[in-house]
């Protein structure tokens, strides 16, 4: 009894926990939304705006992060930055989860011909790195942010086609699709109203997890010269133009680096918190609706 | 009496790990108004198989299943969900037969539902058929994690009940309760049965239950049926060497 309670209590502490970084990634997360949503009007100076008497100053009062070394105000375009990334990585994220778990639905529940050509071109997409594929996707589509978006989207589909598959078979025989089978449910309606609510659960996981993934391939890119191009305030892009000046002035690339780093980090401990607060184990009978 | 189901020639194999696999052979028998039927046999033996055959879950090979004298295998659509208000299942698991994000509630009322009956005239009904299975109003709030198998296959059968089928078929409807609460939910499906005249098809492993349900029983083997009569007769003159196995192992 006393163990029970002990085990209770633990459990109790362990979802608290769960829920304040719940609290504090969502907060943090909703703040960088919130500055790439407002970034042309909280920008202290104009990120575009050029002055070469300016230019390569060290981080002082007026320009907290310096400037590069066109004179443009470093901070200013780090929040510009903010904008374009996580725009273009929740973008991302969003169609790729989109068409993944449609191509996964189809595949799952029909089986046959289709879902053998679908997973087998998936199996072609997997076997390669990632990167490798981008890059070279990337360049057919003769880069810019929307071929990098593109090209992005195109190789990582498969994972969530592969995750939704496997959810879907393993719960399309399960007695309750079965019922609502015989109460006079559809196709349609089975997989929005049953299968769906059921099987988004690690399709959520994935998709927080991966925006954290993409923003850092989408700047990878860029600063290879595939994603965005200068003198668009990418953080990516704004690495690649501070390389040079490392050893000089090591603050051009300090800025959007850090930027992705932390941005990238706040991403992932919210994937990482949702992983938790979805995972069926750490879960409370009563709390089990969504 | 007329018949009610009418099952000719079913047959359905599977493949299994390459080969066939046999696992309804020519199965043929009839169900009357207001009968319960037996279906026994060990596992594996395809029991469940015909049930899903009947109830248009699996495709058969070949066969027909009569419903009321109209054909009811290979239709589709709107047609099909048309046979689902006449026949009705209920499942061996009975916490695995409700979605689990669903309240058991909302599992009773979704054939109500999709019948376009409004939500309130629904919920009145579902807790009109929660008090027939003896169970309170709040289990229509409760999701099927909350409640016990027993009172989950009482709401399953409430379910079943929902569009007024004439045949239900319980697929190991108590199998996977304690001997206790077995006993209730037979009492259950024996009442309901006398009170709405429904025909049940009670498929099970247990000769004993059998015998205290049905009026006439269907010995199944390998995939055949290799004996019916009252059970009875069946238990006291086994004709089969199996069917005598199966008498000797129970008593």
């Amino acid at each position: 009894m006393r163990e029970k309670k002990r085990t209770k209590r633990k459990q109790k502490v362990s979802r608290d926990w769960t829920k304040l970084k719940l609290v504090v990634c969502g907060a943090l997360v909703l703040a960088i939304l919130l500055t790439a949503v407002l970034a042309p009007y909280i920008t202290p100076y104009d990120p575009y705006e050029q002055d070469l008497g300016k230019a390569l100053l060290v981080p002082c009062r007026e320009y907290l992060l310096g400037t590069d070394r066109y004179g443009r105000d470093m901070l200013s375009r780090v929040i510009m930055g903010a904008r374009t990334s996580v725009f273009s990585a929740v973008f991302l994220v969003l169609i790729i989860t989109v068409t993944g778990s449609m191509a996964g639905t189809v595949c799952g529940y029909h089986g046959g011909k289709l879902d053998t050509f679908l997973m087998r071109v998936s199996d072609v997409f997997l076997a390669f790195p990632g990167m490798v594929f981008a890059i070279a996707a990337a360049s057919v589509l003769k880069g810019g942010l929307f071929g990098a978006v593109a090209a992005l989207a195109l190789i990582s589909w498969p994972k969530y086609a592969r995750i939704v598959r496997s959810q879907v078979m393993s719960i399309k025989n399960a007695p309750y699709i079965e019922a609502a089978r015989l109460a006079g449910s559809g196709t349609g309606k089975i997989i929005l109203k049953h299968m769906i609510p059921n099987i988004a659960g690690p399709v959520i996981t994935t998709a927080v997890l991966d925006i954290g993934t993409m923003m850092m391939e989408i700047a990878g890119l860029s600063f290879l010269g595939l994603g965005a191009m200068p003198p668009a305030a990418e953080w990516g892009s704004m690495m690649s133009s501070g390389r040079s000046m490392l050893q000089t002035s090591p603050w051009v690339i300090l800025a959007p680096g850090c930027a992705i780093f932390l941005t990238v980090m706040v991403f992932n401990l919210l994937g990482d918190t949702v992983r938790d607060l979805l995972d069926p184990r750490q879960r409370k009978k009563e709390e089990l609706p969504l | 009496m007329e018949k009610i189901l009418e099952v000719k020639n079913l047959r359905k194999t599977f493949y299994k790990s390459r080969s066939l696999f046999p696992a309804v052979e020519d199965v043929s028998f009839h169900l009357m108004r207001g009968e319960c039927l037996g279906l026994v046999g060990e596992s594996g033996c395809g029991k469940s198989t015909t049930a899903r055959l009947i109830a248009g879950l699996l495709e058969p090979d070949r066969g027909s299943v009569r419903l009321e004298g109209e054909e009811i295998l290979g239709l589709k659509g709107k047609k099909k969900q048309a046979v689902y208000t006449k026949l009705q299942m209920v499942f061996q698991t009975p916490q695995d037969s409700f979605d689990p994000r669903w309240t058991l509630g909302d599992g009773i009322m979704e054939s109500m539902r999709n019948r376009g009956m409004k939500k309130d005239q629904a919920r009145e009904r579902m807790y009109r058929l929660l008090e027939q299975v003896e169970l309170d109003r709040s289990f229509g709030e409760r999701y099927p994690h909350e409640v016990s198998g027993g009172e989950c296959q009482r709401a399953a059968i409430a379910r079943a009940l929902a569009v007024d089928p004439r045949l239900v078929i319980c697929d190991e409807a108590t199998s996977a309760l304690d001997v206790t609460v077995q006993a209730q939910i037979v009492e259950l499906l024996k009442r309901l049965q006398k009170e709405r005249k429904l025909s049940l098809l009670f498929i099970c492993h247990d000769l004993a239950l059998v015998q205290h349900m049905c009026q006439r029983v269907l010995v199944m083997y390998q995939g055949k049926i290799i004996e019916q009569g009252t059970p009875d007769e069946v238990i006291q003159h086994p004709r089969e060497a199996y069917t005598r196995t199966l008498v000797d192992s129970v008593l």
